[in-house]
């Protein structure tokens, strides 16, 4: 359980105020002129040690992608920051956004420097209009104060902070399509090689981060790689934001330190399961793109890539989406299947088709209107989909329908008994 | 050099190559929708899965760049199974309507899914269907429910033709490939897009539901629209000529043609003069071939050669010319032109009236000097090649002349001769690019040589060319764009006038006072025939147009589908068309209507077949030894030495789809220019 003293977000409710004022008062933007004359190198290795490892949901070590930008060359290089939160389940970034948005300017200025960026963009989600409000207002202030602009800190780095509203599409939040959208062009994710580290942004060298990757940079920074490496487990290192909602009694946002007891956390943050933890049918921990955990998996989980990973899962966003006995898991999933349908950019064969194909099958086994051969049929055109497509939002629309079918086929086979039975009945 | 195994077997390819390339050039086919030789990639349609060791995932093969060491696998199981599971999530949503599908046959999903796909289908859910947005204009047809968002169609209009007017809108397997708002496809090379297209959702609307490919006959051939010489396809059935295609030459149009050679040729069934015409009492009254040529050795016989003239057209084929010439000859006349616009090159110095630099040249070029052209109408294909080459970068173009919208941008420097001098200065901006250039070039348009003062326009762009370094040792940047595929042959059979002999200008100028009591139009049209009442005219040629009207004798000849001709195109590069399909009615070959016409006349032409007049053609002039090849001409002096004139510098085409006899009866091109040309010519209810 994480201590209060080792707490990044301090004001992630909003309690405090979002002012700068208040930032300094809990310990941003505090010395940062000090951290930048250490040098990018400095920074680089600090985050490194930390282990810190991107918490957009795929957990690439942040301070070695850093690593990959060019350390010098004629063309100029960005940062971009993707707040654009499109995960179901994901609320994190909004909280940082509209409660902490100084952790996230700090970020970006350092972050930016150890990546030689003059100038950085944050992608925020169109929906997060008073995020987008007071992220502006945060980054007018910095400026106002000299923290951003021609002589960022007093350090000599000019930093220029820039916020670009998005159009409400999920994709764009694949840091490819993220690039598109913000060069005007239609949101789609880019073909990998060549990846942004080298081509990314306007054609320059680009490196995209999650909002949440970049807020707890100052604080590893100011209180060192090494304390913010012994926080969690070994690999898994530090703390995370997670996002508990469903069938909790107190669905919420906390910080919490990373292998924490799934159990556990959900007991003494969220009040427990509706009905109670006997009551629990299933846990999906890590957004809607992971397959779903079975109540047996999830008595022993901890939150972390690494066991989850194990578990079939995954830690994602850490977006903790709790399903008790009540619910209908089918109806649920398909759900989800229609959102990827939705949401597929349209770009590749397997995902543009198969999206649809799959969501619109899924449709079929909430009723139960369909075959037990049909089951096996749809678990394999998951299959075709997953792993042949440009970006992740394939795998994402396979991987629930994949979990739902491992631990609950059951369910499924009965829904379809149940549908023929009935039907046999009318006739 | 990257050295990969692919199958086992190992392979050296050049670096930066593709994996797909790679596999080409080893000789495995790899299936494919989106990747295209001459497009960005995509990498969107996923067919061309592979399997590459030490990858986590399949990986699409036309977006991997080579690496040494590479291990790739086309042909395991899971690039079986990959392959046949995207055919399978292609084939889902698209229509089975290849039996009333115009594509049928020559579709690339239909003949991949026989390869790559399952025999079966496992779709039981409803079809996506795609309601047609509004119409894409008199060239291409859709059926956007076929279409599988391959986008190449959109990458096209972006890339190549820069119109980007296709786009994709929608998400999802609701996305789909339309203009905005139901707008046409207003450029010149939007027939491409039906040839690019995989599957039927763009297809000829000319040519719709008229043919299946298998009942088509090719035949290799050259078009004559314009002086690119591009390489074309004559589809023919049954001897009707049924669609035009364009053939891969990547010296000359790469692998696209002009929407006018592909679709003028419509106007070869209307029109025609398939049986020799004879005036009587005013009228052009049908005659046996006797008879006509009887009428005209009665008129020209004894005839003063100095009074007969004769002009050759823009489509002549240089066989044609070749003997027109040496029939001139004989009767005594060094009348002779081929210049038909009046255009003031020299025929002395072949790099005076040549496209130097080549058409691959641009490729290399750096710096591009317009002079008087209109390319984008003048030459779609030699456009949009320095359209690519512009957005490659590291190219600067500017115009002298009109300031059209040419698809890439330009410095618009002026639009007179007059604005020559801002080059030859030396001061301006761009005369300092062209200085620095490393491979200079320069473009004058036949527009600008075809006026009063050509000759001293000619002149003024040869001191452009020699004072900005455009002529050095492996390079020369002087080029001249025609507008005639017949144009720069004639000059280098030497079909210009002899000593003392008139040109085009000339011959009808003593037509109107009396000095040229006959005239032979070689299937020329475009010259002011007013000037003709008083004469002679015998008009031999394919089609009823201007000069026919104005004929005393009309000798049904044959268009260029129809005969086997050697054409020159503005690069100097000798290409052969073969006959594809038969003359219509009595009509025949040209060169053979003259030799039969020289008997009759007395004056018997030593040519009794078509070698024959070729091994003339070679030893007139032996750039007709060397098919295909180009022979780098040697720079020497020509032009005129005077001042041009202030007057502003124009293209001499109006309408891009109506320029000939052929394309101006086309159906299709009378089509195009009430879409693109007039299109505030609003219909009213009475146009039906």
């Amino acid at each position: 359980m994480l201590k209060d003293s080792d707490r990044i977000f301090q004001n992630i409710y909003g309690i405090k105020g979002d002012d700068l004022e208040t930032a300094r008062s809990i310990g941003d933007w505090k010395d940062t002129k000090d951290i930048l004359a250490k040098g990018r190198d400095w920074v680089i290795e600090e985050v490194k040690t930390s282990g810190l490892r991107g918490r957009g949901g795929a957990g690439f070590g942040t301070g070695l992608k850093w690593s990959f930008m060019p350390k010098e060359g004629d063309r100029p290089q960005f940062l971009v920051i993707n707040a654009d939160e499109g995960e179901p389940g994901t609320c994190k970034d909004r909280e940082i956004l509209r409660n902490e948005p100084h952790k996230l300017i700090e970020g970006a200025l350092i972050a930016g420097f150890a990546m030689g960026a003059h100038a950085s963009y944050i992608y925020i989600r169109g929906e997060f209009y008073h995020e987008a409000v007071a992220l502006q207002k945060a980054i007018d202030e910095a400026y106002a104060a000299g923290l951003l602009g021609e002589e960022a800190c007093g350090s000599g780095w000019k930093m220029d902070v820039y916020v670009h509203r998005g159009m409400g599409a999920y994709v764009c939040g694949e840091e490819g399509a993220l690039i598109q959208s913000l060069e005007g062009k239609k949101g789609q994710p880019r073909l990998k090689p060549p990846f942004p580290a080298g081509v990314g942004l306007y054609g320059c060298p680009t490196t995209v981060n999650n909002v949440e990757s970049i807020a707890v940079v100052p604080t590893i920074c100011r209180r060192g790689g090494e304390w913010f490496g012994a926080l969690g487990k070994p690999n898994n290192t530090g703390t995370k934001l997670m996002c508990v909602s469903g069938h909790v009694n107190n669905p919420c946002t906390f910080e919490e330190e990373m292998g924490v007891p799934l159990k556990e956390m959900i007991e003494k943050h969220c009040g427990g399961v509706v009905g109670g933890w006997d009551n629990l049918l299933g846990i999906i921990p890590g957004g809607c793109s992971v397959p779903v955990m079975t109540k047996e998996m999830c008595d022993v989980a901890t939150m972390d890539y690494d066991n989850l990973r194990e578990h079939g899962s995954g830690l994602g966003t850490a977006a903790v989406i709790v399903m008790n006995k009540q619910t209908d898991i089918i109806y649920a999933i398909a759900r989800l299947s229609k959102f990827y349908a939705h949401e597929s950019c349209g770009q590749c064969t397997p995902c543009r088709e198969g999206t649809g194909w799959i969501s619109r099958m899924m449709d079929r086994m909430v009723i139960g209107n369909a075959t037990i051969e049909e089951i096996d049929m749809l678990e394999n055109v998951t299959r075709q989909i997953e792993g042949n497509t440009i970006c992740a939002l394939g795998d994402a629309a396979a991987w629930p329908i994949q979990g739902l079918i491992r631990h609950f086929r059951p369910l499924i086979e009965q829904r379809i008994a149940d549908y023929q039975a009935a039907k046999n009945a009318a006739a | 050099m990257p050295k990969l195994t692919i199958d086992g077997n190992e392979i050296e390819v050049e670096a930066g190559y593709s994996v797909l390339q790679a596999c080409e050039a080893a000789g495995i086919e790899v299936p494919r929708f989106c990747y295209h030789e001459r497009l960005s990639i995509s990498g969107n349609c996923r067919m061309c899965l592979v399997e590459m060791e030490r990858a986590p995932k399949l990986i699409a093969s036309c977006s991997m760049p080579v690496g040494d060491g590479m291990v790739i696998h086309t042909k395991t199981d899971k690039v079986v199974e990959a392959r046949a599971s995207v055919m399978e999530f292609l084939l889902i949503n698209h229509p089975l309507d290849c039996p009333i599908c115009d594509q049928g046959g020559e579709c690339d999903l239909q003949d991949q899914a026989v390869a790559y796909g399952l025999g079966t289908s496992r779709f039981t859910e409803h079809k996506r269907s795609v309601q047609d947005k509004g119409d894409y204009g008199p060239i291409v047809k859709t059926e956007m429910t076929r279409c599988i968002h391959c986008t190449r169609c959109i990458r096209f209009t972006h890339q190549v033709t820069g119109t980007a007017e296709l786009g994709g809108i929608g998400r999802g397997d609701h996305m789909e490939v339309s203009t905005y708002v139901g707008k046409a496809i207003n450029s010149e090379l939007s027939g491409n897009l039906v040839d690019l297209c995989p599957v039927g959702a763009l297809t000829s609307k000319p040519f719709a539901f008229s043919a299946r490919s298998w009942e088509l006959k090719p035949t290799e051939s050259i078009d004559v629209f314009d002086a690119v010489g591009s390489n074309i396809r004559i589809d023919t059935r049954g001897g009707e000529v049924m669609r035009i295609l364009p053939r891969l030459n990547e010296d000359v149009n790469g692998e696209w043609i002009g929407d006018k050679t592909r679709y003028a040729m419509d106007g070869l069934k209307r029109q025609r003069l398939d049986k020799p015409y004879v005036r009587r009492d005013g009228k052009l009254v049908p005659v046996s071939w006797d008879e006509a040529f009887n009428t005209i050795a009665d008129k020209l016989k004894g005839m003063d050669g100095k009074k007969i003239g004769a002009i050759a057209g823009d489509q002549a084929d240089c066989e044609s010319m070749i003997v027109l010439k040496d029939l001139m000859a004989s009767l005594g006349s060094t009348n002779v032109d081929c210049r038909q616009d009046g255009s003031k090159v020299d025929a002395g110095v072949r790099a005076g009236y040549t496209f130097n630099s080549t058409i691959a040249g641009i490729d290399e070029a750096d710096a591009i000097l317009l002079i008087g052209t209109n390319l984008r109408w003048e030459a779609p294909v030699v456009n949009a090649r320095i359209r690519e080459r512009y957005y490659r970068g590291g190219l600067k173009v500017a115009v002298i002349g009109e300031a059209l919208d040419l698809s890439y941008p330009y410095e618009h420097l002026g639009t007179s001769p007059g604005d020559f001098k801002k080059i030859t200065g030396g001061k301006d901006d761009f005369s300092k690019t062209l200085k620095a250039a490393k491979k200079p070039m320069v473009i004058v348009g036949a527009g600008a040589l075809a006026r009063a003062d050509g000759a001293d326009v000619l002149g003024g762009v040869r001191k452009i060319a020699e004072s900005r370094g455009m002529v050095k040792e492996g390079w020369n940047g002087f080029n001249v764009l025609h507008t005639a595929a017949s144009r720069v042959g004639g000059l280098d059979l030497g079909v210009v006038p002899g000593n003392n002999g008139k040109d085009v200008q000339g011959i009808l100028e003593g037509a109107a006072s009396g000095d040229i009591e006959a005239v032979y139009l070689l299937g020329a049209d475009e010259i002011d025939t007013a000037k003709l009442d008083k004469t002679f005219v015998i008009y031999q040629g394919s089609h009823g147009d201007a000069g026919a009207a104005c004929a005393d004798v009309v000798l049904p000849g044959t268009a260029y589908t129809e005969k086997s001709g050697t054409y020159v195109n503005t690069e100097g590069r000798v290409q052969r068309g073969l006959r594809a399909a038969f003359p219509r009615g009595e009509a025949k070959e040209d060169w053979a209507i003259i030799r039969a016409l020289s008997d009759a006349l007395g004056k018997s032409l030593p040519y009794s077949s078509l070698g024959d007049v070729r091994n003339r053609m070679s030893e007139v002039n032996p750039i007709f030894n060397d098919y295909d090849g180009l022979q780098a001409a040697e720079w020497s002096d020509f032009g005129g030495t005077g001042e041009p004139s202030s007057e502003a510098l124009v293209s001499p085409i109006e309408n891009y789809y109506m320029t000939d006899p052929i394309s101006r009866v086309s159906q299709t091109m009378a089509e195009c220019t009430e879409a693109f040309i007039n299109p505030e010519q609003q219909k009213t209810g009475t146009n039906g």
